[in-house]
């Protein structure tokens, strides 16, 4: 309805100098054709001289350039993990060297503590077997001295026993009785 | 109703904004006088150089804003014209992004209150579409040879259909243009005259009670419709460089 009269009141509204010279719609007045077509040929080669000589290529560049920041930044991060991981990677290792050093040296002085044991131990037994020997021998000196003693005195006291009862007392008899009575005591 | 009863108090002059005229003096316009339509067009050149001039002028890593509003609209044709026409299209890229930045800010400048549009005009959108068909004629020419004819024979149909699929095809070729430039201006022209129309209606409050009710509702209406205008604005700039892309694919693959 107001699209209508609207239309209406246009046609009625041309008789204006402008609106009568266009017929209603200026978009048709052929006449300002060749002005709006020279200034809009005009107007696209500034425009294009100015797009593709200054702002295309600057902005070509700097999004090229941004591009290549962005991919060096992610391949420097790439480097510097990969560094990280490398680092914890030899950090690790050392760590393993040093617990099987460490496993080696305990190794090791468990091995020459039980060397010096060992040694210490046999030269103790040598020594604790030398000295029983020694001892025993010493022992079996004593007791054939004792029993050379008792003998000795049995022999004696025999004598002088045989010689209190005023019997002469033969040296051989004697000391084969005493020997055979000692031989019997201890039997 | 209203407007009949009280037409002879509200202008309605939907289509004066339209009016090319000199911006100095009166008189007629000739080829080289600057009109109106000079200052918008000079405008729009102006901005456009202080984007993408002025404000990459720091070629920063880390954009500034102007500067990623520069980065962004790059970026968004150039993707448009690799996905569309293939990347042999890039040669073409900064003609295809003249155009679409001189109708984007164009169709932006033109919504200012007491702007004149450019892209309303049948005269500018009809070169823009003649300086496409021209050049996807000519590149589909020298980059195909007659070959590029193998673009109206439809190889895939039935032999019996073909002349007739040719006849239609080659209609169609040069009926694009046509469309191309009506399409933008149409669509321009359409939206200031509404919005125009209702702005009409928006002081029918001095002139009678009635207008209690109206000039609300036309004062809403031209909100709401100049909404739409902004989403028209970009939406007729990229629809047109779409269609320069797609035009171009065939010129260059005109193989169906």
């Amino acid at each position: 309805m107001s699209a209508e009269t609207a239309a209406e009141h246009g046609a009625a509204a041309a008789h204006g100098a402008e609106a009568a010279s266009s017929g209603g719609m200026p978009q048709l007045d052929f006449a300002t054709f060749p002005n709006q077509i020279f200034w809009l040929v005009v107007a696209l080669v500034v425009l294009y001289f100015i797009l593709s000589r200054v702002a295309l290529p600057r902005i070509g560049s700097v999004l090229a350039e941004r591009t290549g920041t962005i991919t060096n930044d992610i391949a420097a991060a790439e480097t510097y993990k990969q560094q990280a991981a490398e680092a914890e990677a030899a950090y690790h290792k050392a760590l393993d060297d040093a617990r099987a050093a460490a496993a080696k040296v305990v190794e090791e002085s468990r091995a020459e503590i039980q060397k010096e044991l060992d040694v210490a131990i046999a030269k103790a037994d040598a020594e604790i077997a030398a000295r029983t020997a020694e001892s025993e021998a010493r022992i079996g000196e004593i007791r054939d001295s004792a029993a050379e003693a008792v003998s000795t005195v049995a022999k004696d006291t025999t004598k002088e026993i045989l010689g209190v009862f005023g019997v002469k007392a033969d040296a051989r008899s004697v000391t084969s009785s005493v020997n055979a009575r000692l031989k019997g005591g201890a039997a | 109703m209203a407007a009949e009863e009280h037409g002879e108090g509200l202008a309605f002059h939907p289509m004066d904004q339209f009016i090319v005229r000199p911006l100095f003096g009166e008189g007629d316009v000739g080829v080289f006088t600057i009109t109106n339509a000079t200052l918008w067009m000079a405008l729009s050149v102006l901005a456009i150089a202080l984007l993408f001039i002025v404000g990459t002028r720091g070629r920063a890593i880390v954009p500034t804003r102007v500067q990623s509003i520069a980065e962004l609209a790059y970026g968004f044709i150039h993707k448009m014209v690799e996905d569309v026409a293939g990347k042999e299209a890039l040669a073409f890229f900064p003609y295809i992004f003249t155009v679409f930045l001189f109708i984007v800010f164009s169709n932006f400048l033109g919504l200012l209150p007491m702007a004149f549009t450019p892209t309303s005009h049948i005269a500018v959108t009809a070169v823009l579409a003649i300086g496409v068909f021209l050049t996807v004629t000519i590149v589909g020419f020298a980059k195909n040879g007659a070959g590029f004819l193998g673009l109206f024979w439809v190889s895939s149909a039935p032999l019996a259909l073909r002349p007739i699929l040719a006849l239609i095809e080659i209609i169609s070729y040069f009926v694009r243009p046509v469309s191309h430039s009506i399409r933008l201006a149409g669509n321009m022209m359409a939206g200031h005259a509404v919005i125009k129309v209702f702005a009409a209606f928006a002081p029918l409050i001095l002139l009678s009670t009635i207008g209690i009710a109206v000039t609300p509702l036309s004062i809403i209406a031209i909100t709401a419709m100049y909404g739409l205008e902004i989403l028209v604005a970009f939406i007729q700039a990229y629809v047109f460089t779409i269609l320069t892309c797609v035009y171009l694919k065939d010129a260059l693959h005109p193989h169906h």
